[in-house]
């Protein structure tokens, strides 16, 4: 599990996290929360180009449907099959195995602080 | 009736779900635990052993008086007058265009009692119409209750046994292994008056529990103290909703509602036209719907994503249903809904396609339940 502290967030509940030129992003724990059990969830292919802002996936709970916003323009280099066969993982661990998708993105743009996204969600 | 809805009232076991982790989502002006962590496991326990309700928010009305009977026949739609002491009936509160202000569980507790059971969101309509119903009955009273009684539902097949071995929870008037469903028994909780019901909304076996809301903590906790090792949990309105839904059961705002006729939602038979004497909403209920009003049907597919409610039913180009509940199915493993569809496309069994935010996925008509739990 990465250190959240040190991860970057969206306002629409995503966390990032950049090593050089490469962006893993994932839903936070207070998103999975929110949704419940994840049954299904779909994630856009290997070599998908990518718009910031967009909707690229989908995060199904037994309840509700959750969307997948791309952070970052960039390139899909890989997305976590595992997350795809055993959804479970972005509950039981959302800022760990529970990843969605690793971006190689040109340019990052302005994302909220560890502190800014506690402050969002207000807890 | 002056009263005006509250919007952020919490049970009388709010501290008890707080301190079991639940997260809470407002119903009808209630802060209720949606779930205690997993809306799954909780589901998955009452199909194998049982969980705990809280649903105190339900609504819950004495009608009283020597013409009681003859009241509610006249003020529902089902014939109320015809069960006997302790027997349970599902019942519909129609209004003049036959159309759906609530659906109810009624008990009998006698000969001049009832004790009418609605749902959190249609308290006050409710209330309201039984009390102006109530004004041609001289003698027949309607006590809004709600304020004073929480309802504590155990279900699932352990639930027998667990109520069974629940400590100070004694005096059954009906032993519980001889209590029928959709009957009801006195009982005691160290000294409080309980009403069980052999009742529920999940499809599985189980108890519905009213006590005063003074005393439910207290039951509460001696409830899940027997049910230590049988793998009972507390269960919120997550898995609550995926448990009615599994087990085809009609939800209002969702399946039932002021536009909808009863016939149309599959509950003709809960509207008894052969009852003498006039009931509000007859002379509607007996014209019926407009021809070709669309029919409540289940629908299945397969995969994993779920029609949900709002999404459309289509053939070909047309659109001819909508969603109104959906969810994939953690019992079943497939995707379920109920919807609205013309009937004249369901029976041409023409193909069709649930439209998932775009994507148009083949489903199948099926006869509801999706669920039923296998004979005891």
């Amino acid at each position: 599990m990465a250190d959240v502290t040190t991860l970057q967030y969206t306002a629409e509940h995503e966390w990032v996290l950049v090593d050089g030129d490469i962006a893993t992003v994932g839903i936070t724990a207070y998103a999975a929360d929110k949704l419940g059990d994840v049954v299904f969830v779909e994630l856009p292919q290997s070599g998908s180009a990518l718009a910031e802002g967009a909707i690229v996936g989908e995060i199904e709970s037994t309840k509700s449907v959750g969307e997948l916003f791309a952070p970052v323009n960039g390139e899909v280099v890989e997305a976590n099959e595992a997350v795809v066969n055993d959804p479970s993982l972005v509950n039981s661990d959302p800022f760990g195995e529970g990843w969605l998708i690793k971006v190689k993105f040109t340019e990052l743009p302005t994302l909220l602080s560890h502190t800014e996204y506690t402050v969002l969600v207000g807890e | 009736m002056t009263d005006t809805p509250p919007t952020d009232r919490t049970s009388p076991l709010h501290d008890i779900h707080v301190a079991g982790g639940a997260s809470f989502t407002d119903f009808a002006g209630w802060q209720m635990p949606v779930s205690y962590g997993s809306d799954l496991a909780e589901h998955h326990a009452v199909r194998t052993s049982a969980g705990i309700f809280d649903i105190s928010h339900m609504a819950e009305i004495l009608v009283s008086g020597a013409d009681a009977a003859a009241f509610l026949d006249y003020a529902l739609a089902g014939k109320l007058s015809a069960i006997g002491a302790f027997q349970a009936k599902y019942s519909l509160l129609l209004d003049e265009t036959g159309g759906i202000v609530d659906d109810l569980v009624v008990y009998r507790l006698g000969d001049e009692v009832f004790f009418v059971v609605a749902n959190a969101g249609n308290r006050y309509p409710v209330v309201e119409a039984l009390t102006a119903r109530a004004a041609s009955f001289p003698g027949v009273t309607v006590d809004d209750q709600s304020d004073d009684i929480a309802l504590i539902a155990v279900q699932g097949p352990a639930s027998r046994s667990i109520l069974e071995a629940t400590a100070d929870l004694t005096d059954f008037s009906v032993a519980l292994d001889e209590l029928k469903y959709y009957w009801s028994s006195d009982a005691t909780f160290d000294g409080t008056a309980v009403l069980v019901g052999r009742t529920g909304y999940t499809g599985e076996d189980g108890f519905e529990l009213y006590i005063s809301t003074g005393r439910a903590a207290e039951l509460w906790q001696a409830l899940v103290t027997a049910g230590e090792g049988t793998g009972l949990i507390p269960a919120g309105l997550a898995s609550r909703d995926t448990l009615r839904l599994e087990a085809g059961m009609p939800l209002y705002g969702h399946e039932l509602g002021l536009d909808t006729f009863p016939v149309q939602a599959g509950l003709g038979r809960v509207v008894n036209l052969r009852k003498e004497g006039d009931f509000v909403g007859r002379a509607s209920v007996e014209t019926g719907p407009p021809a070709g009003a669309r029919v409540l049907v289940g629908l299945t597919t397969e995969g994993r994503r779920a029609g949900r409610a709002g999404y459309p039913v289509v053939t070909g180009d047309a659109e001819v249903g909508t969603i109104t509940s959906g969810a994939l199915s953690p019992t079943l493993g497939y995707p379920v809904a109920m919807a609205y569809v013309d009937p004249a496309v369901v029976e041409s069994g023409d193909p069709l396609f649930i439209d998932v935010r775009g994507t148009k996925i083949p489903a199948t008509v099926v006869t509801l339940p999706f669920y039923k739990r296998a004979a005891n």
